[in-house]
C-alpha cells in the first residue's frame, strides 16, 4: 500500500526524521489559513498523488509571497498531472501538501528496503540526491553505497558510519554526521515497527543552517503487515486506485487492469502471468491479471465477470483453471451459474486441465452457453485470439 | 532417488485442526505419506484421519519421531510456528502459508541462519517426491514418476508444467515450490545443487517469474556448477513495472525484475528458455533427446 508525502512525512517526524513544517490542505481558503500560520520566507505548495516525477509535471510551486499561496492551491487542485509514472491518462489531484521552504546546501538521497537476496534490511544512500536511483545506478554505480542490517540485532552506530563516511558527509559538513547517524536509526526502527516496504527521501537535504531534513517522502507499507496497524490502514486513498481493483480486493480476487483486450481468468498468480503472456504470443494483449485464488467457486467466478465486463476494453474472455484441489467441474458450475447471472456479451473460451476435467468440459459443452472449450494452453489462446482478432 | 523428502519422511502437521490443515493432512495421507503427527495448542489428545494431535512440536517430536513439519498456520501466528519447528528439532520445515509479513520472514530467515534445518516456502504449494511422498498441496494424480526435477516460485502453473511431462511419458522425480515471497527459505541456488547430485533425475525444469534476482543467481550457479539440462520458463513477460501480480515478490521494482532480463541471464548459461509456458514439456522432451 501507498501513501502519499505528507503522510510519510508525518510518520517521520513522528519517529524523529527531521521534516518540513507542513500540512495536508484541500482548499485554497485552507492554504491562505495555514500559510499565514507558517509564516515563512519561502512557500511551497506540493501536489500529492501516488506517482513520482511531480516537479517535472508542474506539480510543485513555489514562492515568497504569502499572498499567492492561495491562487497557486486553486491551480493545482483538480488538475491532472500526467508524470513518467502516471501513464497517459494521468492522475487528478486531490490534495497538496502546504509547507515551508528550506535553504539547501546538499542533496542526498536515502532509502531503506529489504534486500532479497540476503533477507536484511539494506540502506541505500547516495550522493546524487534529487536524481532519479535507478539512473544514478546505471551511469554511476560507483555512487550508490549499500549497508545491509543484521536484522537479529538492528541497526548499529557502524551501520550509521559506514554510510556517512562513504557519503562524505565528514568533509561536506561535519556538523551532521551524528544528527544523519541518529535519523537513519529512527528511520530504521520507523520501516521495522510499522512494517514498511520501502522509504525512500529523495533529496535529503543538508540545509544552510547545517541541519538534517527530509524534503521528500515516500514510504509504501507491507499489504501482508496491515492488519497489525489500524494507524497505517486508515491512511489508504481510494481516490488514487483503480476502481475495478477497489472492487476485486473487496470480492478477495487479484486483479491488476492492464491495456489489453482480451480480460482472464484464472487459478493462481503464475499461471494467471504465464496466461498473460500466452495471449501476447498468440498475436493480442491481455486486459488484465486476475488470480481467482485456489478456492475459486460460482461467487469468486461471477465477481471476476462482473469486474472482467466492466472494463469497455474486454473483447473477449479467457478462463483459464488447472483444477489441483479445485475439481474442474465445480468450477464448470461455476461458470455456468455466473454466466447466467452476468449476461456475457463477448466471446469466451474456458480451458479446463487437471481434477475432473473431462466432466468440467462436458457440463459446459452441455450448458447451450455461447462459449468455446479447450483442453490445452496453447490451443485455448489461439481461440480467444482469433475470435476477438489480434491486437493492432 | 529423490531430493529432500522421500517414503521415510514422518511428516507433522502444524495447524492440523483448521479447514486447510485437515484437509491436506488427510490427502498426503491418503497419497502413502507417514503423516505422523499434528500440532493444535490444546488440542491434544483429539486425532484428525487417525493422526494423533499434540500441544507443541516438542512433544509430537518426542512422541513420534517426526522429522519433517508441513505448517497450515494463519499468517499473524506463522513466523512463531515455523520458529517452534526449528527449536522442536525438526530438520525439515516446509511452510504452505501465504500472506506472512515480510518483515516477520526476515526475523525468521535470520534466526534459522547457520542452523541445520531447511525452511521450504513460505506461500508455495510444498514438496514432492513422486509416490513416495507429497508433502503439500499439490494434486498427486498429476505426477507421474521419472526423471525430471521441477523447483518453482509458481503453484498451479508447476502443475501446468508437471502436466505435461507426465503427460508425455518423461514424469518427475521430485517438484519442489520454493514459493512467491520476495524473502523465503530456500532458493533455486539451493535446491539445483540436490538435483544435480541426484542420480535418478536426468533434467531439471525451473520456473521463475518477474521480481528480485533469483532466477540471475541461478544462471550463475548453472553457469559454473550444473551439467544437466535445464529448461525454463519466466513468467510476467508481459506484466507492467512496479505493481505487484499475486504474488508478494512478483513486481518489477526500479526497472529490476523483468522476465526479459532474467530469461537473458538465464539463456548466456546454457539453460533453455521456454517462451510459450504449453512448450515446456516439449522443451524437456528434446533437451534429453527422447
Amino acid at each position: 500500500m501507498n501513501v502519499h508525502e505528507f503522510q510519510a512525512k508525518q510518520l517521520f517526524a513522528q519517529f524523529g526524521v527531521p521534516v518540513p513544517r507542513g500540512k495536508e490542505i484541500t482548499s485554497p481558503e485552507a492554504a491562505t489559513a495555514w500559510a499565514s500560520e507558517l509564516n515563512t520566507p519561502v512557500f511551497v505548495v506540493k501536489a500529492q498523488i501516488h506517482a513520482g516525477g511531480r516537479g517535472k509535471a508542474g506539480g510543485v510551486k513555489i514562492t515568497k509571497d504569502k499572498a499567492a499561496v492561495a491562487g497557486l492551491a486553486k491551480e493545482l487542485i483538480g488538475k491532472t498531472l500526467i508524470t513518467h509514472q502516471t501513464g497517459p491518462k494521468g492522475r487528478k489531484v486531490h490534495r497538496l501538501l502546504l509547507e515551508e521552504g528550506a535553504n539547501i546546501s546538499k542533496e542526498l538521497y536515502l532509502s531503506l528496503l529489504v534486500d532479497r537476496d540476503s533477507g536484511w534490511p539494506v540502506f541505500i544512500a547516495s550522493t546524487e540526491g534529487g536524481m532519479e536511483i535507478e539512473e544514478v545506478a546505471e551511469k554511476t554505480p560507483e555512487k550508490i553505497i549499500k549497508e545491509l542490517i543484521d536484522p537479529a540485532v538492528g541497526f548499529q552506530g557502524y551501520n550509521g558510519r559506514n554510510v556517512a563516511f562513504a557519503l562524505g558527509l565528514n568533509t561536506i559538513e561535519p556538523a551532521v554526521m551524528n544528527p544523519f547517524i541518529q535519523m537513519m536509526g529512527n528511520l530504521y526502527r520507523m520501516f521495522m515497527e510499522k512494517h514498511a516496504a520501502m522509504v525512500e527521501i529523495n533529496p535529503l537535504i543538508i540545509t544552510k543552517e547545517k541541519t538534517i531534513v527530509a524534503l521528500d517522502g515516500k514510504v509504501s507499507f507491507d499489504d501482508n503487515a496491515l492488519f497489525k496497524h489500524a494507524d497505517v490502514q486508515q491512511m489508504r486513498d481510494l481516490s488514487e486506485e483503480e476502481p475495478l481493483e477497489i472492487e476485486a480486493g473487496a470480492n478477495n480476487l487479484n486483479y491488476v487492469k492492464l491495456d489489453g483486450n482480451i480480460g482472464c481468468m484464472v487459478n493462481g498468480a503464475g499461471l494467471a502471468m504465464a496466461t498473460m503472456d500466452v495471449i501476447k504470443l498468440a498475436g493480442s494483449e491481455p486486459a488484465n491479471f486476475l488470480d481467482v485464488g485456489g478456492g475459486a467457486t460460482k461467487e469468486t467466478v461471477a465477481a471476476g465477470f462482473r469486474i472482467l465486463l466492466k472494463d469497455p476494453n474486454v473483447k473477449g474472455i479467457f478462463i483459464n483453471i488447472f483444477g489441483g484441489i479445485v475439481r474442474c467441474e465445480r468450477i464448470a458450475h461455476g461458470v455456468i451459474e455466473a454466466a447466467k447471472e452476468v449476461k456475457i456479451s463477448v466471446p469466451l473460451v474456458v480451458r479446463l486441465q487437471g481434477t475432473n476435467a473431462d466432466e468440467g468440459r462436458k457440463l459446459l459443452a452441455a450448458s447451450g452457453l455461447k462459449l468455446e472449450v479447450a483442453n490445452d494452453l496453447w490451443e485455448a489462446a489461439q481461440k480467444i485470439v482469433k475470435l476477438t482478432g489480434k491486437a493492432a | 532417488m529423490s531430493i529432500l523428502v522421500n517414503k521415510n519422511t514422518r511428516v507433522v502437521v502444524q495447524g492440523i485442526t483448521g479447514k486447510e490443515g485437515s484437509f491436506h493432512a488427510t490427502q498426503c495421507k491418503a497419497y502413502g505419506t507417514k503423516m505422523v503427527a499434528g500440532v493444535t495448542p490444546g488440542k491434544a489428545g483429539q486425532e484428525v484421519e487417525g493422526i494423533p494431535v499434540f500441544n507443541t512440536v516438542a512433544d509430537a517430536v518426542k512422541k513420534t519421531d517426526c522429522d519433517t513439519s508441513l505448517i497450515f498456520v494463519p499468517p499473524p501466528f506463522c513466523a512463531d510456528a515455523i520458529l517452534e519447528a526449528a527449536d522442536a528439532g525438526v530438520k525439515l520445515i516446509i511452510c504452505i502459508t501465504e500472506g506472512i509479513p515480510v518483515n516477520d520472514m526476515v526475523k525468521v530467515k535470520r534466526a534459522l541462519h547457520g542452523r541445520d534445518v531447511r525452511l521450504i516456502g513460505p506461500n508455495c504449494p510444498g514438496v514432492i517426491t513422486v509416490d513416495e511422498a507429497k508433502i503439500g498441496i499439490m494434486p498427486g494424480f498429476i505426477h507421474k514418476r521419472g526423471v525430471v526435477g521441477v523447483v518453482s516460485r509458481s503453484g498451479t502453473l508447476t502443475y501446468e508444467a508437471v502436466h505435461q511431462l507426465s503427460t508425455l511419458g518423461l514424469g518427475e522425480t521430485t517438484c519442489v515450490g520454493i514459493g512467491g515471497d520476495p524473502v523465503n527459505g530456500t532458493g533455486f541456488v539451493d535446491v539445483l545443487p540436490l538435483f544435480e547430485k541426484d542420480a535418478e533425475t536426468q533434467a531439471v525444469v525451473m520456473i521463475g517469474e518477474i521480481g528480485g534476482d533469483a532466477e540471475e543467481k541461478a544462471a550463475e550457479y548453472i553457469k559454473k556448477y550444473v551439467k544437466k539440462p535445464v529448461i525454463s520458463f519466466i513468467a510476467g513477460i508481459t506484466a507492467p513495472p512496479g505493481r505487484r501480480m499475486g504474488h508478494a515478490g512478483a513486481i518489477i521494482s526500479g526497472g529490476k525484475g523483468t522476465a526479459t532480463e532474467k530469461m537473458k541471464a538465464l539463456e548466456a548459461a546454457g539453460v533453455r528458455v521456454v517462451k510459450n509456458p504449453a512448450e515446456i514439456g516439449h522443451a524437456v522432451k528434446a533437451a534429453l533427446g527422447r
